[in-house]
């Protein structure tokens, strides 16, 4: 497949291949339309380029910076690995490229309210911060599951001002809550844009999102020419719906030399079917809008995913992924609990950077990547959001004492997790 | 194919207007509660006057639809309900000599196999499917399917939807058009949308299809008030209630309610 073919695929008819496309009640059609139309005319407004970029230089701080992980390097084979540093955007990940950017979009549409899903509560936060930012009402749906692995964003979005609807039908998870979410749209669509946090959905939103998010890569391309004067051999990224992966991907996509990696959740292990590995364990099938790969059983019933990540807990993904990976151009592989969070704490002591627990996926998946591509190769992972959120997380699984004393939280990790 | 077969929807819709009333569709999922007890509520809903049936294919998750529907459908997956029971319960209702069509969303359908649902849904006495997250666009391999086994593919039209939309929807469309008479998801409404008469007059303006008008009505006034501008009147979790709350018999006093109302809109 060349490129060219790549990309005409990707633009007819919001398809990627057989993947993608639009699976909603006909109450959205015309929303989505609308949607489509303007996202494509802002796009092509200088003046909505330059609000959006002064936003992302003076609000979120971007560019953000890539920072060569020299220890964490030596654990992968001494590859030269780069963090593209999204964790260091104002909320804590790369969330808030996409929420500024459809925030934005539904303030020139009109629309006096956005609503959200939520998952690790990332997407949620940097929703309810742009809204924030530009006066409009927010709402956002979260699975009661995540409510309580995440309730530091919980409190965070509140504190925004946005209300925090917590949604108990399902596995209560971000399944869940994209289903209220479309729900909410449905019979709010007048007034309302639904910010979808991710590169699923029914077209345009995996172009959109991808669109916003693909000032990771465009940044990245730029920085790593800049200091290796060269291409890098691999981009690699934890994928749940997709957007970080996407994101940086998009910078690559038609650089055939960089090979393009995604790491799923593999949970338990994939053979006990507690995971989120849609590519490994998932089929083609329609899901929240768009065909892609899913979950599911026989029947076409979706099963509910399981991670230690709420943020990667998702049974399906982005369809661009899926037509990438059907492709070729792009490896996904499965990362289990574990290896993540062996992950999580090697970067967390050797870098000082805690990582999401998301984020730590793509972090295994680099280890793995070092001792495939040798130690001269040259590696750009999407450090897609900071560890905040997963402390409580994190101290539990390492067998942390979260002491509530004067001098603070007493840390002794646990040997041999 | 001859539209006015004994047992198709046109033929239905063809008596309906011949008694000068609205046609009663009622709408219940296969498997809810359980297999057997949902064929014993839709043959109360055939006894009580209900026209046509939605036989409801349970799915993990039904975005278009409200809590109501939403727990009985989970209700009928944790007992077991799969494409086969919705055949089951298909073949009750036309053993009953009421007209059976499925409501399913599209992924259950795909996994299925297009083809294979059509057939072995036209084999078990199924005459149309409605499918609230199809879109014409992606429906074209579904409408040649459909086509070829002799099965009404039956879209939705929105108070949203354009008049060029409608009428792309028309051209699709076989049996009788779904109006869905308000912006949201199902469940039973004090009020039906009054967005509703201006809707059924857009879609007359398109075809000659019979239209039918769904989403919130539950009750006997309500039907009477529909039953004045559109063919047909759908009531989907006014049924689900009554069978919470007192199984088959207060089904099918409900069905006898709204068979009333659909008499007295004329």
């Amino acid at each position: 497949m060349t490129t060219s073919e790549v990309e005409r695929e990707i633009v007819i008819g919001g398809h990627f291949g057989p993947y993608g496309g639009r699976f909603v009640p006909e109450a959205l059609t015309s929303a989505l339309d609308q949607l489509d139309e303007a996202f494509h005319s802002a796009i092509a407004d200088p003046e909505f380029a330059i609000q959006l970029s002064g936003l992302e230089r003076d609000y979120t701080g971007r560019p953000s910076p890539l920072t060569r992980a020299w220890r964490f390097g030596e654990y992968c084979n001494d590859a030269h690995v780069y963090f593209k540093r999204e964790d260091l955007n104002h909320t804590g990940s790369h969330k808030i490229n996409n929420a500024l950017g459809q925030v934005l979009l539904a303030q020139r549409m009109g629309k006096t309210r956005v609503i959200a899903e939520t998952g690790a509560g990332q997407h949620g936060v940097a929703t309810a911060t742009a809204a924030a930012l530009l006066g409009l009402e927010c709402a956002v749906y979260m699975g009661e599951e995540d409510t309580r692995r995440q309730a530091l964003n919980v409190a965070r979005m509140k504190l925004l001002g946005a209300e925090v609807i917590s949604v108990t039908n399902g596995s209560r998870t971000l399944k869940d809550a994209i289903n209220e979410a479309m729900r909410d749209w449905v019979a709010s669509v007048d007034s309302t844009h639904y910010v979808l946090g991710t590169v699923t959905g029914p077209s345009p939103f995996p172009e959109m999102v991808r669109h916003f998010h693909s000032v990771i890569g465009r940044e990245s391309r730029e920085q790593i020419l800049a200091v290796e004067g060269r291409l890098p051999d691999a981009v690699a990224a934890c994928v749940g719906g997709g957007s970080n992966a996407m994101g940086l991907f998009s910078g690559f996509i038609d650089d055939l030399s960089v090979q393009l990696r995604g790491y799923e959740a593999g949970g338990d292990g994939v053979e006990t079917g507690r995971h989120a590995a849609r590519f490994s364990a998932g089929s083609p099938g329609v899901l929240h809008g768009a065909r892609t790969y899913v979950m599911q059983d026989k029947w076409g019933q979706t099963i509910p995913s399981h991670s230690i990540s709420a943020g990667l807990d998702y049974p399906g993904v982005g369809p661009e992924h899926a037509w990438l990976h059907d492709t070729g151009r792009a490896i996904y592989e499965p990362v289990n609990d574990s290896e993540a969070m062996d992950a999580f704490a090697l970067c967390s002591r050797t870098e000082g950077i805690i990582p999401a627990i998301e984020t730590a996926h793509g972090l295994a998946g680099v280890i793995r990547l070092g001792k495939e591509l040798g130690s001269d190769s040259v590696i750009i992972l999407n450090l897609s959001g900071r560890g905040d959120k997963d402390v409580a997380t994190a101290a539990r699984w390492f067998g942390i004492e979260l002491e509530h004393s004067e001098s603070g939280i007493s840390i002794e990790l646990a040997e041999g997790r | 194919m001859n539209p006015m077969k004994t047992g198709s929807i046109s033929a239905a819709f063809a008596h309906a207007k011949g008694e000068r009333r609205a046609l009663l569709i009622g709408y219940l999922p296969a498997g809810f509660p359980t297999l057997d007890e949902s064929i014993e509520l839709v043959q109360a809903m055939c006894d009580g006057g209900v026209d046509l049936i939605e036989v409801g294919l349970p799915y993990s998750d039904p975005l278009m639809d409200g809590p109501v529907i939403q727990q009985a459908v989970d209700q009928a997956l944790t007992n077991g309900a799969t494409p086969k029971s919705v055949l089951t319960v298909i073949k009750a209702v036309a053993d009953r000599g009421v007209v059976p069509v499925v409501m399913s969303y599209w992924n259950p359908i795909e996994q299925f196999g297009v083809e294979n649902f059509a057939r072995e849904l036209h084999q078990a006495g199924g005459v149309g499917v409605i499918t609230p997250d199809l879109t014409i666009e992606e429906g074209q391999p579904w409408i040649a399917a459909a086509a070829l086994h002799d099965v009404d593919p039956i879209f939705l039209v929105a108070p949203s939807s354009t008049n060029e939309r409608i009428a792309k929807i028309c051209h699709d469309t076989r049996g009788f058009v779904y109006a869905a008479s308000t912006m949201g998801v199902t469940g039973a409404r004090d009020q039906v949308s009054n967005m509703a008469p201006e809707l059924v007059a857009r879609v007359r303006q398109c075809t000659d299809l019979p239209i039918a008008v769904g989403l919130g009505v539950s009750n006997g006034i309500q039907a009477a008030e529909i039953a004045k501008y559109a063919d047909g009147v759908i009531v989907g979790s006014a049924f689900v209630k009554a069978a919470n709350a007192g199984g088959v018999n207060a089904v099918r006093e409900l069905a006898q309610e709204l068979a009333q109302g659909v008499r007295h809109g004329g």
